[in-house]
Protein backbone atom coordinates (compact mmCIF):
# COMPACT_ATOMS: atom_id res chain seq x y z
CA UNK A 1 0.00 0.00 0.00
CA UNK A 2 1.60 3.22 -1.17
CA UNK A 3 -0.08 6.15 0.50
CA UNK A 4 0.89 9.68 -0.52
CA UNK A 5 -0.11 12.91 1.23
CA UNK A 6 0.18 15.82 -1.18
CA UNK A 7 2.58 18.31 0.36
CA UNK A 8 2.07 21.71 -1.25
CA UNK A 9 2.69 23.87 1.78
CA UNK A 10 -0.89 24.12 3.03
CA UNK A 11 -1.90 21.94 5.82
CA UNK A 12 -1.97 19.84 8.86
CA UNK A 13 -0.01 17.12 7.15
CA UNK A 14 1.80 15.92 10.27
CA UNK A 15 -1.48 15.07 12.00
CA UNK A 16 -2.69 13.12 8.97
CA UNK A 17 0.60 11.27 8.68
CA UNK A 18 0.45 10.38 12.38
CA UNK A 19 -3.16 9.20 12.09
CA UNK A 20 -2.17 6.73 9.37
CA UNK A 21 0.82 5.66 11.44
CA UNK A 22 -1.55 4.81 14.31
CA UNK A 23 -3.37 2.58 11.83
CA UNK A 24 -0.09 0.93 10.81
CA UNK A 25 0.54 2.73 7.50
CA UNK A 26 3.52 4.87 6.56
CA UNK A 27 2.22 7.73 4.44
CA UNK A 28 4.72 9.60 2.28
CA UNK A 29 4.66 13.39 1.98
CA UNK A 30 5.27 14.44 -1.60
CA UNK A 31 4.76 17.14 -4.20
CA UNK A 32 6.42 15.05 -6.91
CA UNK A 33 3.92 14.36 -9.75
CA UNK A 34 5.41 10.95 -10.59
CA UNK A 35 5.32 9.85 -6.99
CA UNK A 36 1.73 11.05 -6.60
CA UNK A 37 0.65 9.32 -9.83
CA UNK A 38 2.25 6.06 -8.68
CA UNK A 39 0.46 6.02 -5.31
CA UNK A 40 -2.30 3.55 -4.47
CA UNK A 41 -4.15 6.20 -2.50
CA UNK A 42 -3.73 9.97 -2.39
CA UNK A 43 -4.62 12.37 0.42
CA UNK A 44 -5.17 16.01 -0.50
CA UNK A 45 -5.01 18.03 2.73
CA UNK A 46 -5.43 21.74 3.31
CA UNK A 47 -5.83 24.25 6.07
CA UNK A 48 -5.86 28.02 5.74
CA UNK A 49 -7.15 30.39 3.11
CA UNK A 50 -8.50 29.15 -0.25
CA UNK A 51 -6.98 31.57 -2.77
CA UNK A 52 -3.46 31.35 -1.33
CA UNK A 53 -3.70 27.55 -1.08
CA UNK A 54 -4.82 27.43 -4.72
CA UNK A 55 -1.91 29.67 -5.62
CA UNK A 56 0.53 27.25 -3.96
CA UNK A 57 -1.10 24.39 -5.82
CA UNK A 58 -0.65 26.19 -9.14
CA UNK A 59 2.97 27.03 -8.41
CA UNK A 60 3.72 23.32 -8.00
CA UNK A 61 1.68 22.42 -11.10
CA UNK A 62 -0.51 20.10 -9.03
CA UNK A 63 -3.72 21.88 -10.00
CA UNK A 64 -3.64 20.17 -13.40
CA UNK A 65 -2.41 16.83 -12.06
CA UNK A 66 -5.00 16.20 -9.31
CA UNK A 67 -8.12 16.09 -11.57
CA UNK A 68 -6.41 13.49 -13.79
CA UNK A 69 -5.65 11.02 -10.98
CA UNK A 70 -7.24 7.57 -11.34
CA UNK A 71 -6.69 6.12 -7.87
CA UNK A 72 -8.85 7.01 -4.83
CA UNK A 73 -8.17 10.60 -3.72
CA UNK A 74 -9.37 11.98 -0.38
CA UNK A 75 -9.57 15.75 0.07
CA UNK A 76 -9.70 16.91 3.66
CA UNK A 77 -11.13 20.25 4.85
CA UNK A 78 -9.75 22.97 2.53
CA UNK A 79 -8.52 20.17 0.25
CA UNK A 80 -12.14 19.14 -0.28
CA UNK A 81 -13.20 22.76 -0.84
CA UNK A 82 -10.52 23.26 -3.49
CA UNK A 83 -11.88 20.22 -5.35
CA UNK A 84 -15.18 22.09 -5.79
CA UNK A 85 -16.15 24.46 -8.62
CA UNK A 86 -15.50 27.70 -6.75
CA UNK A 87 -15.17 29.22 -3.30
CA UNK A 88 -16.44 32.53 -1.97
CA UNK A 89 -13.23 32.67 0.05
CA UNK A 90 -10.87 34.95 -1.86
CA UNK A 91 -13.19 34.52 -4.87
CA UNK A 92 -11.31 31.36 -5.79
CA UNK A 93 -11.81 29.15 -8.84
CA UNK A 94 -11.50 25.54 -7.71
CA UNK A 95 -10.41 22.35 -9.48
CA UNK A 96 -14.00 21.68 -10.53
CA UNK A 97 -14.00 17.98 -9.66
CA UNK A 98 -17.19 18.36 -7.63
CA UNK A 99 -19.94 20.33 -9.31
CA UNK A 100 -20.73 22.52 -6.30
CA UNK A 101 -19.89 25.97 -4.95
CA UNK A 102 -18.37 26.76 -1.57
CA UNK A 103 -20.11 29.50 0.45
CA UNK A 104 -19.50 31.30 3.73
CA UNK A 105 -21.71 30.61 6.75
CA UNK A 106 -23.95 33.57 7.46
CA UNK A 107 -23.59 35.42 10.74
CA UNK A 108 -26.66 33.89 12.41
CA UNK A 109 -24.16 31.36 13.81
CA UNK A 110 -20.64 31.67 15.21
CA UNK A 111 -18.06 31.55 12.43
CA UNK A 112 -15.90 29.45 12.22
CA UNK A 113 -17.92 26.39 13.10
CA UNK A 114 -15.50 24.88 15.58
CA UNK A 115 -16.00 21.54 17.24
CA UNK A 116 -17.88 18.27 16.98
CA UNK A 117 -21.00 17.97 14.86
CA UNK A 118 -22.91 14.98 13.47
CA UNK A 119 -22.86 13.52 9.97
CA UNK A 120 -26.06 11.99 8.60
CA UNK A 121 -27.47 10.66 5.34
CA UNK A 122 -24.31 8.62 4.76
CA UNK A 123 -24.05 7.22 1.24
CA UNK A 124 -20.63 5.76 0.58
CA UNK A 125 -18.33 2.85 1.36
CA UNK A 126 -16.19 5.52 2.98
CA UNK A 127 -18.64 5.38 5.90
CA UNK A 128 -18.79 1.60 6.31
CA UNK A 129 -19.31 0.85 10.00
CA UNK A 130 -19.98 4.52 10.81
CA UNK A 131 -23.35 5.06 12.41
CA UNK A 132 -25.71 7.79 11.33
CA UNK A 133 -25.19 10.87 13.53
CA UNK A 134 -21.58 9.95 14.31
CA UNK A 135 -19.59 12.92 15.60
CA UNK A 136 -16.79 14.47 13.55
CA UNK A 137 -14.48 17.36 14.39
CA UNK A 138 -14.42 20.33 12.03
CA UNK A 139 -13.13 23.87 11.91
CA UNK A 140 -14.34 25.91 8.97
CA UNK A 141 -16.00 29.15 7.91
CA UNK A 142 -16.99 27.97 4.41
CA UNK A 143 -19.06 24.95 3.31
CA UNK A 144 -20.02 23.05 0.17
CA UNK A 145 -23.72 23.42 -0.59
CA UNK A 146 -26.03 20.42 -0.49
CA UNK A 147 -25.79 18.74 -3.90
CA UNK A 148 -26.10 15.50 -5.86
CA UNK A 149 -22.52 14.48 -5.09
CA UNK A 150 -23.09 14.79 -1.33
CA UNK A 151 -22.40 11.57 0.60
CA UNK A 152 -22.88 13.07 4.10
CA UNK A 153 -24.88 15.96 5.49
CA UNK A 154 -24.21 18.21 8.48
CA UNK A 155 -26.38 21.02 9.81
CA UNK A 156 -24.96 24.35 10.93
CA UNK A 157 -27.41 27.13 10.12
CA UNK A 158 -27.91 25.26 6.82
CA UNK A 159 -27.79 21.62 5.74
CA UNK A 160 -24.51 21.35 3.87
CA UNK A 161 -22.48 18.60 2.19
CA UNK A 162 -19.95 17.50 4.80
CA UNK A 163 -18.62 14.84 2.41
CA UNK A 164 -18.61 14.52 -1.38
CA UNK A 165 -17.85 11.81 -3.90
CA UNK A 166 -17.47 11.69 -7.64
CA UNK A 167 -15.96 8.57 -9.20
CA UNK A 168 -12.58 8.01 -7.51
CA UNK A 169 -12.62 11.42 -5.80
CA UNK A 170 -13.73 11.78 -2.18
CA UNK A 171 -13.81 14.84 0.02
CA UNK A 172 -14.60 15.39 3.70
CA UNK A 173 -15.09 18.78 5.34
CA UNK A 174 -14.29 17.42 8.80
CA UNK A 175 -10.93 16.15 10.06
CA UNK A 176 -11.04 12.34 10.28
CA UNK A 177 -7.48 12.42 11.65
CA UNK A 178 -8.78 14.38 14.67
CA UNK A 179 -12.16 12.72 15.04
CA UNK A 180 -11.31 9.99 17.53
CA UNK A 181 -12.17 6.36 16.78
CA UNK A 182 -14.91 7.11 14.23
CA UNK A 183 -12.52 9.30 12.24
CA UNK A 184 -9.92 6.56 12.22
CA UNK A 185 -12.53 4.14 10.88
CA UNK A 186 -13.12 6.47 7.92
CA UNK A 187 -9.38 6.53 7.18
CA UNK A 188 -9.33 2.71 7.37
CA UNK A 189 -12.29 2.59 4.97
CA UNK A 190 -10.46 4.88 2.56
CA UNK A 191 -7.44 2.61 2.60
CA UNK A 192 -9.70 -0.37 1.92
CA UNK A 193 -11.37 1.25 -1.14
CA UNK B 1 -26.01 19.86 15.86
CA UNK B 2 -22.74 21.44 16.91
CA UNK B 3 -22.00 20.27 20.45
CA UNK B 4 -20.59 22.13 23.44
CA UNK B 5 -16.97 21.19 24.09
CA UNK B 6 -15.35 20.03 27.33
CA UNK B 7 -11.66 20.88 27.45
CA UNK B 8 -9.20 19.73 30.12
CA UNK B 9 -6.20 22.04 30.45
CA UNK B 10 -2.74 20.73 31.30
CA UNK B 11 0.05 22.94 32.63
CA UNK B 12 3.41 21.80 31.27
CA UNK B 13 6.83 22.63 32.63
CA UNK B 14 9.93 21.22 30.93
CA UNK B 15 7.80 18.66 29.14
CA UNK B 16 6.04 17.36 32.26
CA UNK B 17 2.58 18.03 33.69
CA UNK B 18 2.83 20.28 36.69
CA UNK B 19 -0.28 19.98 38.80
CA UNK B 20 -0.77 16.66 40.46
CA UNK B 21 -3.06 14.31 38.67
CA UNK B 22 -5.11 11.69 40.39
CA UNK B 23 -5.90 9.13 37.73
CA UNK B 24 -6.12 5.45 38.22
CA UNK B 25 -4.46 3.25 35.60
CA UNK B 26 -1.90 5.92 34.88
CA UNK B 27 1.66 4.65 34.99
CA UNK B 28 3.17 8.10 34.94
CA UNK B 29 0.96 11.01 35.98
CA UNK B 30 3.61 13.47 34.92
CA UNK B 31 3.63 12.29 31.32
CA UNK B 32 1.45 14.63 29.26
CA UNK B 33 1.16 12.14 26.41
CA UNK B 34 -0.22 9.38 28.57
CA UNK B 35 -2.57 11.80 30.28
CA UNK B 36 -3.78 13.17 26.96
CA UNK B 37 -4.48 9.66 25.69
CA UNK B 38 -6.53 8.95 28.80
CA UNK B 39 -8.52 12.14 28.37
CA UNK B 40 -9.23 11.32 24.73
CA UNK B 41 -10.59 7.92 25.75
CA UNK B 42 -12.63 9.44 28.59
CA UNK B 43 -14.48 11.74 26.19
CA UNK B 44 -12.63 15.07 26.27
CA UNK B 45 -13.45 17.01 23.10
CA UNK B 46 -10.20 18.88 22.92
CA UNK B 47 -7.11 19.51 25.03
CA UNK B 48 -5.15 22.62 25.93
CA UNK B 49 -1.46 22.43 26.86
CA UNK B 50 -0.13 25.51 28.55
CA UNK B 51 3.66 25.76 28.59
CA UNK B 52 4.83 27.47 31.75
CA UNK B 53 8.53 26.72 31.22
CA UNK B 54 10.52 29.89 31.48
CA UNK B 55 13.67 28.60 29.81
CA UNK B 56 14.73 27.98 26.22
CA UNK B 57 15.49 24.40 27.13
CA UNK B 58 11.93 24.00 28.43
CA UNK B 59 10.51 25.35 25.20
CA UNK B 60 12.47 22.85 23.14
CA UNK B 61 11.06 20.07 25.28
CA UNK B 62 7.60 21.45 24.55
CA UNK B 63 8.08 20.89 20.82
CA UNK B 64 9.02 17.26 21.47
CA UNK B 65 5.92 16.90 23.61
CA UNK B 66 3.69 18.37 20.88
CA UNK B 67 5.09 15.86 18.37
CA UNK B 68 4.42 12.97 20.74
CA UNK B 69 0.90 14.15 21.54
CA UNK B 70 0.11 14.53 17.83
CA UNK B 71 1.47 11.05 17.21
CA UNK B 72 -0.57 9.32 19.89
CA UNK B 73 -3.75 11.35 20.43
CA UNK B 74 -6.72 11.37 18.07
CA UNK B 75 -8.49 14.55 19.21
CA UNK B 76 -7.54 18.18 18.55
CA UNK B 77 -5.31 20.17 20.86
CA UNK B 78 -4.18 23.73 21.44
CA UNK B 79 -0.76 24.84 22.66
CA UNK B 80 -0.22 28.09 24.54
CA UNK B 81 2.42 29.84 26.57
CA UNK B 82 5.33 32.00 25.48
CA UNK B 83 4.31 32.24 21.82
CA UNK B 84 5.26 35.59 20.32
CA UNK B 85 6.17 35.15 16.65
CA UNK B 86 5.24 33.53 13.35
CA UNK B 87 8.25 31.24 13.77
CA UNK B 88 7.02 30.02 17.17
CA UNK B 89 3.64 29.16 15.66
CA UNK B 90 5.08 27.61 12.51
CA UNK B 91 7.10 25.03 14.43
CA UNK B 92 4.16 24.15 16.72
CA UNK B 93 1.73 23.66 13.83
CA UNK B 94 4.30 21.68 11.86
CA UNK B 95 4.77 19.48 14.92
CA UNK B 96 1.05 18.67 14.87
CA UNK B 97 -0.66 21.23 17.12
CA UNK B 98 -4.10 22.15 15.77
CA UNK B 99 -4.30 25.59 17.32
CA UNK B 100 -2.09 27.96 19.24
CA UNK B 101 -3.14 30.33 21.96
CA UNK B 102 -1.52 33.73 22.42
CA UNK B 103 -2.07 36.08 25.33
CA UNK B 104 0.36 38.79 26.47
CA UNK B 105 2.23 38.82 23.15
CA UNK B 106 -1.01 39.95 21.49
CA UNK B 107 -1.52 42.72 24.06
CA UNK B 108 2.05 43.90 23.56
CA UNK B 109 1.79 43.74 19.77
CA UNK B 110 -1.80 43.39 18.49
CA UNK B 111 -0.57 43.10 14.88
CA UNK B 112 0.63 39.60 15.75
CA UNK B 113 -3.00 38.42 15.59
CA UNK B 114 -3.31 39.68 12.00
CA UNK B 115 0.01 38.16 11.02
CA UNK B 116 -0.90 34.74 12.39
CA UNK B 117 -4.42 34.78 10.92
CA UNK B 118 -3.09 35.76 7.48
CA UNK B 119 -0.29 33.24 7.51
CA UNK B 120 -1.98 30.23 9.11
CA UNK B 121 -5.71 31.00 9.02
CA UNK B 122 -8.04 32.18 11.79
CA UNK B 123 -9.03 28.62 12.60
CA UNK B 124 -5.79 28.03 14.49
CA UNK B 125 -5.50 31.37 16.29
CA UNK B 126 -6.92 31.37 19.81
CA UNK B 127 -6.53 34.58 21.79
CA UNK B 128 -6.47 33.95 25.53
CA UNK B 129 -7.64 36.83 27.67
CA UNK B 130 -7.22 37.01 31.44
CA UNK B 131 -9.44 39.68 32.95
CA UNK B 132 -10.41 40.89 36.40
CA UNK B 133 -13.56 42.77 37.34
CA UNK B 134 -12.60 45.97 39.16
CA UNK B 135 -15.31 48.49 40.08
CA UNK B 136 -17.74 46.99 37.61
CA UNK B 137 -15.26 47.12 34.77
CA UNK B 138 -13.54 44.09 33.30
CA UNK B 139 -9.85 44.92 32.91
CA UNK B 140 -7.45 42.75 30.89
CA UNK B 141 -4.49 41.54 32.96
CA UNK B 142 -1.14 40.02 32.05
CA UNK B 143 1.17 37.54 33.74
CA UNK B 144 -1.54 35.40 35.26
CA UNK B 145 -3.57 38.31 36.53
CA UNK B 146 -0.80 40.22 38.28
CA UNK B 147 -0.29 43.10 35.84
CA UNK B 148 -3.28 45.26 34.86
CA UNK B 149 -3.44 46.81 31.39
CA UNK B 150 -5.57 49.72 30.26
CA UNK B 151 -7.67 47.43 28.07
CA UNK B 152 -11.33 46.68 28.63
CA UNK B 153 -12.18 42.98 28.13
CA UNK B 154 -15.02 43.52 25.65
CA UNK B 155 -13.19 46.13 23.57
CA UNK B 156 -10.08 43.98 23.43
CA UNK B 157 -12.05 40.84 22.52
CA UNK B 158 -13.82 42.74 19.75
CA UNK B 159 -10.49 44.05 18.50
CA UNK B 160 -8.80 40.64 18.32
CA UNK B 161 -11.86 39.25 16.54
CA UNK B 162 -11.58 41.96 13.90
CA UNK B 163 -7.86 41.23 13.61
CA UNK B 164 -8.60 37.61 12.77
CA UNK B 165 -8.75 35.59 15.99
CA UNK B 166 -10.72 32.38 15.46
CA UNK B 167 -11.64 31.83 19.09
CA UNK B 168 -11.45 33.51 22.52
CA UNK B 169 -10.34 31.74 25.68
CA UNK B 170 -11.59 33.97 28.48
CA UNK B 171 -10.33 33.37 32.02
CA UNK B 172 -11.92 35.36 34.80
CA UNK B 173 -9.27 36.07 37.42
CA UNK B 174 -12.07 36.72 39.93
CA UNK B 175 -13.34 33.19 39.46
CA UNK B 176 -10.14 31.24 38.72
CA UNK B 177 -9.28 28.86 41.54
CA UNK B 178 -12.47 29.61 43.50
CA UNK B 179 -14.44 26.56 42.33
CA UNK B 180 -17.49 28.82 42.67
CA UNK B 181 -18.55 28.81 39.01
CA UNK B 182 -17.65 30.59 35.78
CA UNK B 183 -18.06 34.34 35.13
CA UNK B 184 -21.29 33.81 33.23
CA UNK B 185 -22.45 37.39 32.94
CA UNK B 186 -19.24 38.51 31.25
CA UNK B 187 -19.20 35.34 29.13
CA UNK B 188 -22.74 35.93 27.89
CA UNK B 189 -21.86 39.50 27.00
CA UNK B 190 -18.80 38.29 25.07
CA UNK B 191 -20.90 35.75 23.20
CA UNK B 192 -23.46 38.39 22.29
CA UNK B 193 -20.86 40.96 21.24
CA UNK B 194 -18.67 38.60 19.21
CA UNK B 195 -19.33 36.14 16.42
CA UNK B 196 -16.49 33.68 17.13
CA UNK B 197 -16.54 30.80 19.63
CA UNK B 198 -15.88 31.59 23.31
CA UNK B 199 -14.21 29.16 25.73
CA UNK B 200 -15.14 29.70 29.38
CA UNK B 201 -12.32 29.29 31.87
CA UNK B 202 -11.88 29.84 35.58
CA UNK B 203 -14.13 28.73 38.41
CA UNK B 204 -15.28 25.19 37.59
CA UNK B 205 -16.10 23.38 40.82
CA UNK B 206 -19.07 21.15 40.11
CA UNK B 207 -21.32 19.87 37.33
CA UNK B 208 -23.90 22.61 37.82
CA UNK B 209 -21.24 25.20 36.99
CA UNK B 210 -20.87 23.67 33.53
CA UNK B 211 -24.64 23.65 32.98
CA UNK B 212 -24.75 27.30 34.01
CA UNK B 213 -21.89 28.42 31.80
CA UNK B 214 -23.44 26.80 28.74
CA UNK B 215 -26.97 28.06 29.50
CA UNK B 216 -26.45 31.43 31.19
CA UNK B 217 -22.91 32.13 29.98
CA UNK B 218 -23.73 31.04 26.40
CA UNK B 219 -20.22 29.58 26.20
CA UNK B 220 -19.26 27.36 23.27
CA UNK B 221 -16.76 25.36 25.31
CA UNK B 222 -15.71 25.06 28.94
CA UNK B 223 -12.16 24.56 30.12
CA UNK B 224 -11.07 23.26 33.50
CA UNK B 225 -8.04 21.70 35.12
CA UNK B 226 -8.17 20.46 38.70
CA UNK B 227 -11.76 19.13 38.74
CA UNK B 228 -10.75 16.79 35.94
CA UNK B 229 -7.18 16.05 37.01
CA UNK B 230 -8.17 15.08 40.53
CA UNK B 231 -11.09 13.00 39.34
CA UNK B 232 -13.66 15.21 41.08
CA UNK B 233 -15.68 15.28 37.89
CA UNK B 234 -15.58 12.44 35.36
CA UNK B 235 -16.03 13.81 31.85
CA UNK B 236 -18.46 11.10 30.82
CA UNK B 237 -20.69 11.69 33.86
CA UNK B 238 -20.53 15.42 33.27
CA UNK B 239 -21.61 15.01 29.66
CA UNK B 240 -24.49 12.74 30.62
CA UNK B 241 -25.82 15.38 33.02
CA UNK B 242 -25.37 18.07 30.37
CA UNK B 243 -27.32 15.95 27.89
CA UNK B 244 -30.09 15.44 30.45
CA UNK B 245 -30.23 19.23 30.71
CA UNK B 246 -30.78 19.57 26.95
CA UNK B 247 -27.23 20.72 26.25
CA UNK B 248 -25.84 19.11 23.09
CA UNK B 249 -22.69 17.12 23.82
CA UNK B 250 -20.69 14.40 22.08
CA UNK B 251 -21.34 11.14 23.91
Amino acid sequence: MKLVIINYGAGNIKSIQFAFKRLGYDAILSNNPDEIKAADKVIFPGVGEASSAMQMLKESGLDTLIPTLKQPVLGICLGMQLMCKSSEEGNTKGLGIFNVDVKRFNNTVKVPQMGWNTITDLKSKLFKGIKDEAFMYSVHSFYAEACKESIATTTYSVDFASALQKDNFYGVQFHPEKSSVAGEQILKNFIAL
Amino acid sequence: MLTKRIIPCLDIKNGRTVKGVNFVNLRDAGDPVELAKQYAVKGADELVFLDISATLEGRKTMIDMVLKVAEHVNIPFTVGGGISSIEDVDVLLKSGADKVSINSSAVKRPGLVNELANKFGSQCVVVAIDAKQINDEWIVHLAGGSIPTDLNLFDWAKEVESRGAGEILFTSMNNDGTKAGFANEALAKLSETLNIPIIASGGAGNVQHFIDTFKEGKADAALAASVFHFGEIAIKDLKEVLRDNNIAVRL
